[in-house]
C-alpha cells in the first residue's frame, strides 16, 4: 500500500486528504465532500486546472479583458494556452460568457469572457 | 441637501451586497457611493477563480461574482455615484462627498452602511532598510497593473509575505512570463489559504521560505536585488543567514488594514485587534444607524462571507430606518479567549436574533487536532472539532437562539482547546 498526502483545492476548505493506493484502488480519507475524493484520484492520474488570464482590449477604459477556461484543462497546457491568449486583441462590447477561443488547443474547453464591457 | 434612507459607502462586494439586500427588503431609498470608475471594487482585478462556492455553489472569477451583484443592483434600480470620494461622515449621518460632476455635495442619510474595504500595508509600515528605488509594489497594486491596466511590473520577482494576493500574483506573474524566485514569509506558517499555497506556489515550483524576511533592498534607480535572512522566534533576523537575491521587483503581501479614517471621523469605536468597528449582532457600530460590513469591519479571506455579513448589515439598515431594531432586552458580550484573537460581532442583543447568531473569529496560531469551545460564563454550550486551525483562515460558528436565550451569564466566549 502506498500512502500520499495532499491538500484538496476543489474549494476553499482545503481539506487534508490522505490517499492509500495499491495501484488500482484508491482509498481517500480526510475529505469533507464527494468532490474531494474525485479530486485526489484525478490529481494522481492527470492534474487539471482552470486557467484564468486576460486578453488585450482596444478602445476601452480597461486595457485587459479577464477570461477563463469554462472547464479544467491539463496542467501541462497552461503556458501553451497563455501563448494563444497573447495573440488576441478585442474591442468592446464583450458580454460575460462570450466565447473568446473555441476548443482551445483541442482540449474541448472554451475560453470565455469573465466580464461584460 | 440631498437625502436618502440608506447610503452605502463603497461599491465593492460588501457595499453591493448590503445595497442589494436593502433594495430587496423594499420601501427605502438607497444610494451607493463608489470612488472608482466602476462598481465591483477589488473583485474586478481578482481575475482568478474560486469565488462564490458558498453563495452560488459554483466557482466564479472576481469579475463574474461582481457582475451578478451589479446586475441585481441595476434590476432593483438602486442609485449609485461613481468617481465619488466620501471625505467626511458625521455622527448625525451627514455625508460630505466630492466628484467632478456634482462638485462638493452633502447627503443626509437615515442609516449609513460602511463598506470601504481595506488597504494594503506598505513598505513604510515594515521599515525595511535600504534604498528607495522603483520596482517595489504592494501585491494588490501589481494585480491591478497586470490584470486591468495591462502593464507588467517586472521580470525577476521576489515576494515578501504569503498573503493571498501575493500568492495569487506569484502564479499570475509566472504565467505572464516573469520569473518568481521565491516567497519569503516572516512567520513560521503561511499567511494565505492552503489552496493558494498549493495552486499558486507548489504548482509552479516556487519556493516558500518560512521564517525569512527581507532585511535590505538594493538598487538606486530600480531594484537590483534584496537581502533575505532567516528570523528567530522573535522575528529578529539571525546574523550570518543573509543571502543576496538579484531581482528587479519586490512585491509586498504583508497584510491588509481596514480603511477606517471615515469611521474615526464619525466618532465610531474601533476594535484594536480587528482595526474595524465594534459592532453588534445587527452589524451596527457604536453609533446607532451606522452599520459596517466586509473588510472595513475585519479582513475576510472569502468573499462569500463578506456577502453574507453585508446582507445582514443591509437588512438591518432597513430595519433601523423602519424603527424595527430592538434597543433594550438582554445583551451578551463576545470575548475571545485562549488561542482566539478576536470575535465579530462583539455584542449580541438577543431580541434582534432571528434564529441564530454567527460568530466570526481568527485563531492566533496553527493548531492541529483541536477544538473550538464556546462557553457562556463557565458552561460549555458548543464544541467544534477541528483537524486544522490556521490564522489565515477565518472560523465561523453558528449559535442557535435557544442556546443564547437560556444563558445565565452575559459573556459568551470562544477558546481553542486540545482534543484529548
Amino acid at each position: 500500500m502506498d500512502k500520499k498526502e495532499m491538500t484538496c483545492i476543489v474549494c476553499p476548505m482545503g481539506c487534508c486528504l490522505e490517499i492509500e493506493t495499491d495501484g488500482s484502488h484508491y482509498k481517500i480519507t480526510g475529505n469533507r465532500c464527494k468532490r474531494g475524493e474525485e479530486y485526489a484520484v484525478r490529481e494522481l492520474i492527470s492534474p487539471m486546472r482552470v486557467l484564468t488570464s486576460t486578453v488585450r482590449l482596444k478602445n476601452s477604459y480597461i486595457r485587459k479583458l479577464p477570461v477563463r477556461t469554462n472547464g479544467a484543462i491539463p496542467k501541462s497546457l497552461m503556458f501553451d494556452c497563455i501563448d494563444v491568449l497573447k495573440t488576441i486583441e478585442l474591442e468592446p462590447p464583450v458580454k460575460i460568457g462570450d466565447v473568446i477561443v473555441k476548443n482551445i488547443l483541442n482540449t474541448g474547453v472554451n475560453v470565455i469572457s469573465s466580464r461584460s464591457i | 441637501m440631498i437625502s436618502y434612507d440608506i447610503v452605502v459607502i463603497g461599491g465593492g462586494p460588501a457595499g453591493l451586497a448590503a445595497a442589494v439586500e436593502a433594495g430587496k427588503c423594499g420601501g427605502v431609498s438607497v444610494l451607493v457611493i463608489e470612488r472608482d470608475r466602476e462598481l465591483g471594487g477589488i473583485l474586478q482585478q481578482c481575475i482568478h477563480n474560486g469565488f462564490g462556492l458558498h453563495i452560488f455553489k459554483e466557482e466564479l472569477t472576481g469579475p463574474e461574482y461582481a457582475e451578478r451583484f451589479i446586475k441585481e443592483l441595476n434590476e432593483l434600480n438602486i442609485e449609485y455615484k461613481l468617481n465619488t470620494m466620501v471625505i467626511d461622515i458625521t455622527s448625525d449621518k451627514v455625508i460630505t462627498a466630492v466628484n467632478p460632476k456634482d462638485g462638493l455635495i452633502k447627503i443626509k442619510a437615515k442609516a449609513v452602511v460602511l463598506a470601504m474595504g481595506c488597504r494594503e500595508r506598505t513598505r513604510g509600515a515594515l521599515n525595511i532598510p535600504g534604498m528607495r528605488p522603483a520596482g517595489i509594489f504592494t501585491a494588490g497594486t501589481s494585480q491591478r497593473f497586470v490584470n486591468m491596466e495591462g502593464y507588467m511590473v517586472g521580470k525577476n520577482i521576489v515576494i515578501l509575505g504569503s498573503g493571498d494576493v501575493g500568492l495569487i500574483m506569484a502564479r499570475r506573474l509566472t504565467l505572464e512570463g516573469a520569473k518568481v524566485q521565491l516567497v519569503a514569509e516572516v512567520l513560521p506558517y503561511p499567511g494565505g489559504l492552503t489552496r493558494n499555497i498549493v495552486q499558486c506556489l507548489e504548482d509552479y515550483d516556487i519556493p516558500l521560505l518560512l521564517s525569512h524576511t527581507v532585511v535590505e533592498i538594493c538598487g538606486k534607480e530600480r531594484v537590483e536585488g534584496v537581502v533575505i535572512a532567516k528570523v528567530d522566534e522573535n522575528r529578529k533576523p539571525v546574523l550570518g543567514t543573509e543571502k543576496y537575491y538579484p531581482c528587479d521587483t519586490l512585491l509586498l503581501s504583508v497584510g491588509l488594514i481596514p480603511e477606517n479614517e471615515l469611521s474615526q471621523k464619525a466618532g465610531i469605536m474601533l476594535d484594536p485587534v480587528t482595526g474595524g468597528a465594534v459592532v453588534n449582532e445587527s452589524m451596527e457600530t457604536s453609533i446607532e444607524g451606522i452599520f459596517a460590513c466586509g473588510n472595513v469591519l475585519h479582513v475576510h479571506d472569502l468573499v462569500d462571507y463578506v456577502t453574507e455579513e453585508s446582507k445582514n448589515a443591509g437588512r438591518n439598515a432597513v430595519k433601523y430606518v423602519k424603527s424595527e431594531i430592538s434597543r433594550g432586552g438582554p445583551k451578551m458580550i463576545a470575548k475571545a479567549k485562549k488561542g482566539v484573537r478576536y470575535i465579530v460581532p462583539q455584542v449580541i442583543r438577543l431580541d434582534n436574533i432571528d434564529k441564530a447568531a454567527v460568530l466570526s473569529m481568527r485563531v492566533d496560531n496553527i493548531y492541529k487536532d483541536s477544538k473550538l469551545v464556546v462557553k457562556i460564563g463557565d458552561k460549555t454550550i458548543k464544541e467544534i472539532k477541528k483537524r486544522y486551525l490556521r490564522p489565515g483562515e477565518m472560523e465561523r460558528i453558528t449559535i442557535n437562539k435557544g442556546a443564547l436565550s437560556e444563558a445565565s451569564d452575559s459573556v459568551i466566549s470562544v477558546e481553542v482547546s486540545e482534543v484529548v
